[in-house]
């Protein structure tokens, strides 16, 4: 293989660019999280030139913070960071561990050092993501041994640049003041991506990719009647962008089961089986206006 | 000298060979870590032939992808255990082999004085003979330090 001299070429041998416009195709909305993600495989495009040409090309610092609202898809750009990264030859292998407090942080004197190392070898090598960070640090307890595992983990972060890339997730409110009571670990991130609430129109678009890949569709009036679900569900408390659409088609999906079940002799055709209704998601208790405080139907 | 021809401990893979580079370390715990092996590091201070369990270094690396996490435990375990003997071993836990599959020397004392033949007269004129590492007079942790 001839060594890439042009942006086509790389994006041609590493194959980026497919997952970039998957990203695009794939994800709804996003757009300030795309466009960062774009800059960074940019760089790391130019950086594969200037290492082609001989130039010094120093490995960038890609940790990373996602910050954002529930169902905001900050899990599943941390997948696709993963697939980009590793085609871009940043990381070795390309692997996503997902990690919570409770795989990082041990009970006792001495537990939490190997348990946050243990975590940290398997991550070698690809993607830690690690889910709601602000959960290590716990400022009421000072003894508490989140602590310790920061410590390691930004040592790591330091020290294995070009091993692995940690992701910190969670909401941005309580991610900023885990960043203002560690300020080492804020500067050690380089790029705080933060995840926009989907509007209306994009959840919608959201809730018809979801259905066309399990093989439903809306019948005649069901979008209109999601669409009028969804501005009541917004304004209503807990609501958790793509989470709850994902919920509320997975209920309509069960409404549409026992309406099928409710006919046991007719005969059900495959547009019978794969079409929600336009009453499957207008019994949702968001439609009934007694029951509006009670988030959970 | 008949008992330490090469003035070096050979066992294991690769020991008649210069030491491996870290690189080349690399590349060995990566074939590993492909065929689904997991690594373990160890040391010892006595390594006669017949002292077939080291001590562990940290538990065995299971679920592994990439060979810097196991080179980060071998770099921690040198810093610890600058003159001791430290070995990479790999464990297949294919049902009916379970066992170690690989294992190699990746650090050596300085200087390595090797093992002495001891002979026994016992009844008659037989002999008993037995060695003995040179080293193994000391105690433990006294050892290789010059």
């Amino acid at each position: 293989m001839r060594t890439a001299r042009t942006v086509a070429e790389v994006m041609a041998q590493s194959q980026a660019g497919d997952v970039l416009d998957e990203l695009d195709r794939e994800l709804v909305g996003l757009a300030p999280v795309k466009a960062r993600i774009r800059d960074i495989a940019a760089l790391l495009v130019i950086d594969r030139l200037r290492m082609n040409q001989g130039l010094q090309a120093q490995t960038p610092s890609l940790h990373m913070s996602f910050t954002g609202n529930p169902g905001t898809g900050k899990t599943t750009v941390a997948l696709r960071m993963a697939q980009i990264l590793h085609r871009l030859g940043y990381i070795r292998k390309g692997h996503l561990v997902a990690v919570t407090r409770d795989d990082l942080v041990g009970q006792y004197v001495g537990h939490t050092a190997p348990k946050t190392r243990e975590v940290l070898k398997k991550a070698m090598g690809g993607v830690l993501f690690i889910d709601e960070a602000y959960y290590l640090y716990r400022p009421d307890n000072e003894r508490d041994y989140g602590q310790e595992a920061i410590e390691i983990l930004m040592q790591v972060m330091e020290n294995h640049r070009d091993d692995l890339v940690v992701i910190l997730a969670g909401y941005g409110d309580r991610m900023e003041t885990f960043f203002q009571s560690n300020p080492g670990m804020r500067s050690r991130i380089a790029h705080h991506l933060e995840f926009p609430d989907f509007a209306e129109g994009e959840l919608l678009r959201i809730a018809e990719m979801m259905l066309e890949q399990q093989n439903y569709r809306f019948g005649p009036g069901a979008r209109e009647a999601f669409q009028e679900y969804l501005a009541r569900r917004i304004r209503q408390p807990q609501f958790a962008n793509a989470r709850s659409v994902r919920n509320a088609l997975d209920r309509a999906r069960l409404r549409q089961a026992s309406r099928l079940f409710a006919n046991p002799d007719k005969e059900l055709t495959v547009d019978d089986l794969s079409t929600i209704e336009s009453p499957d998601i207008r019994a949702s208790r968001v439609f009934d206006p007694g029951a509006a405080a009670t988030p959970n139907n | 000298m008949m008992t330490n021809p090469t003035g070096r401990l050979t066992q294991g893979q690769f020991s008649f060979l210069p030491d491996l580079t870290d690189a080349e370390i690399t590349l060995q715990i990566e074939y590993g870590l492909k065929k689904g092996y997991a690594w373990a590091v160890e040391y010892t201070d006595d390594p006669h032939p017949r002292n077939t369990y080291w001590e562990m270094f940290g538990m065995p690396m299971f679920d592994l992808s990439d060979a810097a996490g196991v080179m980060m435990e071998l770099k921690s375990c040198r810093s610890t255990f600058p003159q001791h003997y430290i070995r990479l071993v790999a464990f297949d836990s294919t049902r009916g082999v379970e066992t170690i599959v690989m294992s190699f020397i990746v650090n050596r004392p300085a200087v390595e004085p090797g093992f002495g033949l001891v002979r026994q007269e016992t009844n008659g004129r037989t002999m008993r003979y037995t060695i003995r590492g040179y080293e193994a007079e000391r105690a433990e942790g006294e050892r290789y330090r010059r």
